[in-house]
């Protein structure tokens, strides 16, 4: 993984759960620019355990004077999101990925109509930049529960484009209008609740969309559950604890896995199952269903595993 | 006439799957020929199918047009050349709407030139069906002088831009809605197989 050492430039709430940091090279230099739905992964040293989450990036791709991201806290997550809000401070050091894009636009589109459901804005903000500058047809709709929670508020420019949907405020998001009408070539990007996504494909579906001009992207954060052990080829064993994932368990007992989303997007950990006396608790949204049938692959990122015995090809 | 069966070739040579109807979804449907018949069956499956539909037809000496008016399409129309067409497909795509559906069918130069008109207006290649019907005649570039010949249906052919004897290749580009034709005498010159009639 290419690695970059970044200082923390700037730390500053948006709205009561959500926070904007900034992350610049400590000697100036340029970051690599990037595309908009491009995301980092943060290395997060927390007590000893080595977390590493992924955020897209939200500010204008073409500056590569720092990267921005706003996190979520999470409090009934698995700690990551809460680090980065009560231990990351202005000035720290974090060591970030270089920028990976699995959600980018597709530029062959005549017009891009793009729906960010709650923390979902994020991917958003960058493509928006992007699009802008491109001088493409788009629009923007952005749902939240109510206005306080509606970080992204005060990010987004203001824009005749830019509609925002707030339910509380009897304002929800009509998929069916939005969808409705679009001309030819509108290609539509989703990110955020599986139930948004869902309901993007369904109304689509039900308008004769065709799945080609349907984006998403839903990112997993590992799903905590019992704890289970894996063998290696060498017959060596590794346990995994219950909030720790297979993959950083096998990171932990320093067992060489390729990575980049770690959320069961990318496909990059994919990992061969030579034995399975079990079942495998496939979370990821990567492998196909029949692949998820057959047990004889496994994203570590995300999957676990409960039964005897589960034995990768590692 | 049946829906043409093609023998199995390179991956980028078109197969054409028979039309399915997607209920009365918007559609768009451009036929020339013996692909009326496909039309036919097609509505002959589902009606409703044409319920919204746009209809083009190119009868090139075929008599399918009065049957394909009486399909009852919300609007019919009859071109006597594809370029006599155009305006009014192009026309058709701009207004068009995300769910349009759009069926090609009969000859391999009015789908690969409807297909390439499509795509270039935006729309997803998973939103167009293609049925072959009719002639095998293959709308042919030449990659030397790249001018377009028109029906061609022996192997080798000459270009009727440049002159050059071309051998008709199953490299297809969808950009340009045409079979590639490439020199065949360029190492021997003067020296070409025996002309054979394009099969299927």
């Amino acid at each position: 993984m290419s690695a970059l050492e970044l200082r923390v430039a700037a730390v500053e709430p948006l709205s009561p759960l959500v926070t904007r940091f900034r992350f610049e090279h400590p000697a100036g230099a340029a970051l690599p620019l990037f595309s908009g739905g491009a995301h980092i992964v943060v290395e997060m040293p927390d007590a000893g355990v080595l977390r590493r989450n992924a955020y897209s990036l939200i500010s204008d791709p073409m500056d590569g004077s720092g990267y921005e991201i706003a996190v979520r806290r999470e409090d009934a997550g698995r700690g990551g999101s809460r680090f980065m809000h009560t231990q990351v401070k202005p000035g720290d050091t974090l060591r970030v990925t270089a920028p990976i894009n699995l959600f980018s636009l597709d530029l062959r589109a005549k017009k891009h109509v793009l729906i960010g459901g709650g923390i979902g804005i994020t991917p958003f903000l960058a493509q928006l930049r992007q699009l802008t500058r491109l001088q493409m047809p788009f629009e923007l709709h952005y749902a939240a529960r109510s206005r306080a929670e509606a970080a992204g508020l005060a990010l987004l420019p203001d824009l005749p484009q830019i509609h925002v949907h707030i339910s509380e405020e009897g304002n929800r998001m009509d998929l069916g209008a939005i969808l409705s009408g679009q001309p030819l070539g509108t290609h539509v990007y989703t990110c955020g609740p599986e139930g948004l996504i869902a309901a993007v494909d369904d109304t689509a579906a039900r308008l004769g969309w065709p799945k080609g001009a349907l984006h998403s992207e839903a990112f997993l954060s590992p799903p905590p559950g019992t704890p289970f052990t894996v063998t290696l080829k060498s017959g060596r064993t590794i346990e995994v604890g219950p909030h720790q994932s297979l993959l950083e368990a096998l990171e932990a007992a320093e067992v060489e896995v390729n990575w980049s989303c770690r959320g069961g997007a990318c496909g990059r950990c994919e990992t061969g199952v030579s034995a399975c006396h079990g079942r495998i608790e496939h979370h990821d949204h990567w492998l196909s269903d029949e692949e998820k049938a057959a047990q004889t692959k496994i994203m570590p990122c995300v999957s676990r595993f409960t039964g005897e015995m589960l034995t990768l090809d590692l | 006439m049946p829906r043409t069966e093609f023998s199995p070739s390179i991956a980028s040579r078109p197969t054409y799957a028979p039309l399915r109807p997607h209920g009365a979804a918007p559609a768009l449907m451009l036929a020339d020929a013996e692909g009326a018949e496909a039309l036919l069956e097609l509505a002959a499956a589902d009606p409703a199918v044409m319920d919204r539909a746009h209809l083009i037809y190119i009868p090139a000496g075929a008599a399918h047009g009065p049957r394909l008016r009486d399909l009852g399409a919300k609007m019919y129309h009859e071109a006597p050349s594809f370029s006599a067409a155009l305006e009014r497909y192009r026309k058709a795509l701009l207004d068009a709407k995300m769910g349009t559906q759009l069926y090609l069918a009969g000859t391999e130069g009015l789908i690969g030139q409807g297909l390439a008109e499509a795509l270039a207006a935006g729309l997803p290649a998973d939103a167009i069906q293609s049925e072959h019907r009719g002639s095998i005649a293959r709308r042919m570039q030449c990659v030397h002088c790249k001018g377009i010949t028109e029906n061609v249906t022996t192997d080798p052919f000459t270009c009727s831009h440049c002159g050059l004897t071309l051998f008709v290749r199953d490299h297809f580009s969808r950009r340009l809605g045409a079979f590639q034709g490439v020199c065949v005498d360029a190492e021997t010159p003067g020296i070409v197989p025996e002309m054979k009639e394009i099969k299927a």
